[in-house]
């Protein structure tokens, strides 16, 4: 009896279709059988000829595995196929052994596969590694005399970007409008000029397929930056980047390597309403197999970019439009690279940890500021990757500050401030001192009216008054 | 290539053949079939007694297709394709112990047993997968072609994919992008005539998909998949259009599976005498087996031997894969990242 489906355990053999001395082949149909779902033909999958019916036809709640006829091989006394040596007859042609009766009836289902069905499996004692072997040690201390320079966040991208295309000519950038245009929000400028079409690609309006084929090139061996002109388009390609990109190399167990970044901005831009202002951070941060950035400052956003993408794994690189044109202090070194998986404590303080990334980090160092006023010093932590997520940095801080809130722009449930608070009372319940706080945006699709879109998104006000909350003020 | 330009390829095939290979050529192309049948036949049998599980996908019927394309390619040419994949690993030569015990979910399988039946990957023959969601390879096997374009290594890309595939979108962003960039791509469209259970003429508004291509201005073939030899023509024709720089070629291949569309399916949606008369009169193995002994290149011995010699392969395969052991409980968490020193 075949199993004829995943799930199936019985069948009924309604109807034999030969009968004993019939000569058959591959792929002549010889019975039907009634499955939980449907009625199937069965297919003899060998030459010979049907010596003797096992089960008649009518039976019901017959095992997958019994043998339900004997198929004699061709001009032999056994089928070749099966070997002495195996403990049952394979079911699907029926027991092509003729010599011996004894295993032919009232077979167990699991009898004919003792040799090689799967054992049960203990659950591994090694735990799981809590995010790939990386992030050791700092950031690279900046040498005395460095100059710092004041550049735009969407400058240290291009910077990035450039830098690692003049490093590694397997370095190329895809997208709508990066080349000819100089880039959607400017960040590819003057690549194209540097650099020329065949690295610098404009490619149609066609998110799904280009993202496709920037994965494909990565399978060969090239290292795509695929551009979205916002994450909110990447929502057309996101099969690709989480089926192909993400799962690929577990899939082939360890055969391909997917080395790409997925770039562009993510989250609210102004008065741009529902469909192009969403923060993805924890749909893409959920997905084994991807890392994912979100960098604050044009600092981190260099280092981090150019680590992303030198790594050999596929990375979800989220910047914020409303950072693009923000300047920040960038230490004028020849390659200043950051480490992946690292948190960075932005301000020191003992009375709440404040965590955020991408924008949401300006607001908390705001908020900061202001509850300083009031006799509140909130350490405010940049999470900068969130997967592989450095929340032992959170949970460290929490230690010595017995309270925390949780900041992120896009929406609340099963988001990213509710996996940090996870982890914080999974390693540190004993240390709070108050429940943790979230704040973030309201439970609604983005509105477009200004003061409701005001109303919607987290700000330092709402960060402000978490704080306090949480600290009983 | 016009359409009846091609439909005359088999007879022109067997008259211009180079004669010093194509005894030595047909009887391998006999011998990756019968192989490719006969690991199928077996596989769906390991299926039925439960030792492979999910959903298995077998390419019986279609052999003439992996095995002749197989035999243009040229090394360092990609294939990609769906999720029906054995044969064309098998085409490309990879172990069937190896594919059979990844069926079986054992360490010993292509990919230590995590990918099963449908995404199995083995570069280092040229195989890139083996793709469990529709029309996702053809994307990604652009994006070889587009690899291929920026090293500029005059290598192939062939993309497979079926008449249900034909249906999605991004298979037109590809064209698109391929056309417009002239990458050096094959889409092979394996019309068996059936995505899952609805039939090319209950899912197709242009049912001739080699035509797919017009409005992108790629060129397009209709060929017969169920002869090796009109596959491995016009497949040849169709690299040398892409290899030379002219862009992409689309072959539409006319085939047709015997079996299911998976396991699990009770094929309802099609009579069995049409399956029956497929099997009597166009059986790309039979044909090939009638040509040969026409043709006085291999008597009914022979073929005997190929045959016994092949049921031993999979045997083997078979026996090793319900043996195998399965993957140390520790491989659960190898393989999701490339482990970095950073």
């Amino acid at each position: 009896m075949p199993a004829l489906s995943p799930t199936m355990e019985e069948g009924t053999l309604s109807k034999w279709l030969v009968k004993a001395g019939d000569k058959v082949r591959s792929g002549d149909v010889i019975a039907e059988i009634e499955t939980d779902k449907a009625t199937m033909e069965v297919e003899a999958v060998d030459e010979g000829v049907v010596e003797e019916i096992l089960v008649p036809e009518g039976t019901e709640e017959v095992k997958v595995n019994t043998p339900i006829a004997r198929l004699k091989g061709d001009g032999e006394a056994s089928s070749p196929s099966s070997k002495p040596a195996d403990p049952s007859p394979p079911a699907g042609e029926g027991g092509p052994r003729s010599g011996s009766d004894e295993g032919s009836r009232g077979n167990s289902a699991d009898v004919p596969t003792s040799a090689g069905k799967p054992t049960e499996t203990p659950h591994p004692s090694a735990s799981p590694p809590p995010s790939p072997a990386r992030g050791e040690g700092n950031d690279p201390d900046i040498p005395a005399g460095a100059k710092l320079t004041k550049v735009s966040v969407r400058d240290a991208l291009r910077d990035a970007m450039a830098e690692e295309m003049r490093r590694d000519e397997t370095v190329f950038l895809m997208g709508e409008e990066v080349a000819q245009y100089q880039g959607a929000y400017k960040v590819s400028r003057d690549l194209l000029q540097e650099f020329g079409p065949e690295r610098i690609i404009d490619t149609p309006i066609t998110e799904h397929g280009f993202t496709g084929l920037g994965v494909g090139a990565s399978m060969a061996g090239l290292k795509p930056i695929v551009e979205f002109m916002t994450f909110n388009f990447a929502m057309q390609a996101i099969d690709q980047i989480i089926n192909s990109a993400a799962k690929s190399r577990y899939m082939s167990g360890g055969q391909i390597q997917c080395s790409i970044v997925f770039r562009g901005p993510n989250g609210a831009a102004s008065r741009a309403a529902a469909q192009h202002s969403q923060d993805y951070s924890s749909w893409y941060a959920h997905v084994p197999g991807l890392i994912v950035i979100a960098p604050y400052d044009a600092a981190d956003a260099k280092g981090l970019l150019k680590a992303a993408i030198r790594d050999p794994n596929p990375v979800v690189f989220l910047e914020h439009e409303m950072m693009y044109g923000h300047e920040f202090d960038v230490p004028d070194v020849e390659d200043w690279v950051l480490p992946i998986g690292r948190a960075k404590i932005r301000r020191a303080g003992t009375d709440v940890t404040v965590t955020a990334h991408s924008r949401m980090v300006g607001f908390a160092l705001e908020a900061a500021e202001q509850l300083a006023k009031a006799g509140i010093e909130a350490e405010v932590i940049d999470l900068r990757t969130l997967r592989p997520l450095d929340y032992m940095t959170v949970v460290e801080s929490v230690k010595k500050t017995n309270r925390l809130v949780a900041c992120e722009e896009g929406w609340g449930p099963m988001g990213v401030g509710a996996e940090v608070i996870a982890r914080v009372i999974e390693h540190a319940f004993d240390y709070l001192d108050a429940p943790p706080a979230r704040v973030h945006q309201e439970d609604v699709p983005l509105p477009y009216a200004a003061n409701l879109e005001a109303l919607s998104l987290p700000s330092v006000d709402r960060i402000v008054k978490a704080a306090k909350a949480v600290c009983y003020r | 290539m016009a359409r009846a330009a091609a439909k005359q390829t088999t007879k022109a095939k067997t008259a211009k053949a180079p004669a010093t290979s194509d005894k030595e050529d047909l009887l391998g192309f006999y011998r990756q079939m019968l192989l490719i049948r006969r690991f199928e036949e077996r596989a769906g049998q390991l299926y039925g007694m439960g030792l492979i599980g999910g959903f298995c996908h077998l390419y019986i019927g279609q052999e003439a297709i992996a095995v002749g394309m197989q035999s243009i390619k040229q090394p360092g040419d990609q294939i990609i394709t769906a999720y029906r994949a054995h044969g064309h690993m098998l085409a490309c030569g990879v172990d069937p112990k190896a594919v059979m015990a990844e069926l079986t979910g054992r360490a010993a399988g292509v990919a230590k047993g995590k990918s099963g039946s449908m995404h199995m990957f083995q570069p280092k023959r040229d195989f890139y997968g083996g793709h469990g969601i529709v029309g996702a390879q053809v994307s990604l096997g652009t994006g070889l072609g587009l690899a291929n374009r920026y090293r500029k290594n005059g290598k192939v890309a062939f993309v497979y994919f079926g008449d249900g595939a034909a249906n999605q979108g991004q298979v037109y962003e590809s064209f698109n992008m391929a056309e417009l960039w002239r990458l050096p791509v094959v889409y092979l469209i394996e019309n068996n005539q059936y995505a899952m259970g609805t039939s090319v003429e209950r899912s197709s508004a242009e049912t001739h998909l080699y035509k797919r291509g017009a409005s992108f201005n790629i060129p397009g073939a209709e060929v017969d998949g169920m002869d090796v030899s009109a596959v491995r023509e016009a497949g040849a024709k169709a690299a040398e259009h892409a290899r030379s720089g002219k862009g992409p070629f689309i072959l539409e291949m006319k085939t047709y599976r015997y079996r299911g569309h998976s396991m699990s399916d009770p094929g309802k949606y099609r009579t069995r005498e049409e399956i029956d008369a497929v099997r009597q009169h166009r059986d790309p193995i039979d044909h090939l087996q009638a040509r040969l002994e026409a043709a006085g290149l291999a008597d009914d011995a022979a073929l005997k031997a190929i045959d016994a010699e092949i049921r031993k392969v999979v045997a083997d395969a078979a026996e090793f894969a319900r043996t195998a052991p399965e993957p140390d409980p520790s491989e659960l968490y190898t393989d999701v990242y490339v482990e970095t020193a950073a």
